[in-house]
């Protein structure tokens, strides 16, 4: 009985951390492209955006 | 994966708040700052005006670039609008690894946390900078910035989350450290922009900001309650009592 329950909290807590992980990666990701690719068309499209959040830019 | 799910629903709705009240804020106080200076940049002689050893593109590089005019605004804004997701994901997941935000007060203190992290502590050595400024290499400064974020995000938690007079010291440490080791600036500090200029723009941006994140910070605490409720037990714990 309380394996069952021990097994079901253990993946609660495993996919917790999965998904946790993910968004945060997820979220890494996103600042990575909108604030510092250095990829020639990303960076004019954010350029304003960079200069205002105080990104290092060109 | 209900929990990824609602993250990232939680950070989108607080993203499209507080990235358009930014992207507001900053069409009418620092864009036209950024503007002013390229029209500088422009009318400089042309040895100037081209790029230096370091110069590792810019808005006139190659590429495609918006056209100026509502094309630019767009893109700032959606550029904006997608930062904002993600700092907004960035702190969700900061919050809930430390418990969770219980309401708005909660996320406004997470909210100023967050202006320190990604905006004072890299400001202190990199202040926000207009085109045609002198400045070291690209890379270095970018590679500086994120250090002294990451740093100072590990020294503010050790100092809120942990109550050991060892960490704690750990942690001034670790906030002192990319300020005493210095960003990388350039040798020669010649440059075209007034200081009164860039002066205004860094007092600008800083403003800007700390609105931006004491704004995030709140609607994070405001929504996450109640779109990131966990579920206490298991639902097999609930059957076997």
């Amino acid at each position: 009985m309380d394996a069952i329950a021990q097994t079901a909290s253990i993946d609660t807590a495993r996919s917790r951390t999965l998904a946790l992980a993910a968004a945060g990666f997820l979220g890494l990701f996103i600042i990575g492209v909108a604030g510092f690719a250095n990829i020639h068309a990303v960076h004019n499209a954010g350029h304003d955006y960079r200069h205002s959040m105080a990104f290092p830019c060109h | 994966m209900a929990l990824f799910r609602n993250l990232i629903l939680t950070a989108v709705l607080v993203g499209l708040i507080a990235g358009l009240l930014s992207a507001a804020l900053q069409e009418f106080l620092t864009t036209p700052l950024v503007i002013q200076a390229e029209q500088i940049e422009s009318r400089l002689p042309a040895p100037a005006a081209t790029a230096p050893a370091h110069d590792d593109g810019h808005h006139h590089g190659p590429g495609w670039a918006p056209a100026d005019g509502l094309e630019r605004q767009v893109f700032t804004v959606l550029a904006s609008l997608v930062g904002t997701i993600g700092f907004a994901l960035i702190m969700l997941v900061a919050a809930e690894l430390a418990g969770g935000l219980r309401n708005w007060r909660h996320g406004l203190a997470w909210g100023v946390a967050g202006f320190f992290i990604f905006v004072l502590a890299p400001s202190l050595g990199l202040p926000p900078e207009l085109p045609a400024m002198p400045a070291a290499d690209l890379v270095a400064r970018q590679a500086w910035w994120l250090a002294t974020a990451a740093a100072t995000a590990v020294g503010i938690a050790l100092l809120v989350f942990t109550e050991s007079l060892v960490l704690a010291v750990f942690a001034v440490i670790v906030l002192v450290a990319p300020h005493l080791i210095g960003a990388p600036h350039p040798d020669d500090l010649t440059s075209p922009i007034p200081a009164a200029l860039h002066q205004l723009f860094v007092v600008r941006v800083t403003m800007v900001s700390f609105i931006f994140w004491i704004v995030l910070g709140s609607l994070a605490g405001a929504f996450a309650p109640r779109f990131l409720a966990r579920d206490e037990l298991p639902a097999a714990t609930a059957r076997v009592n």
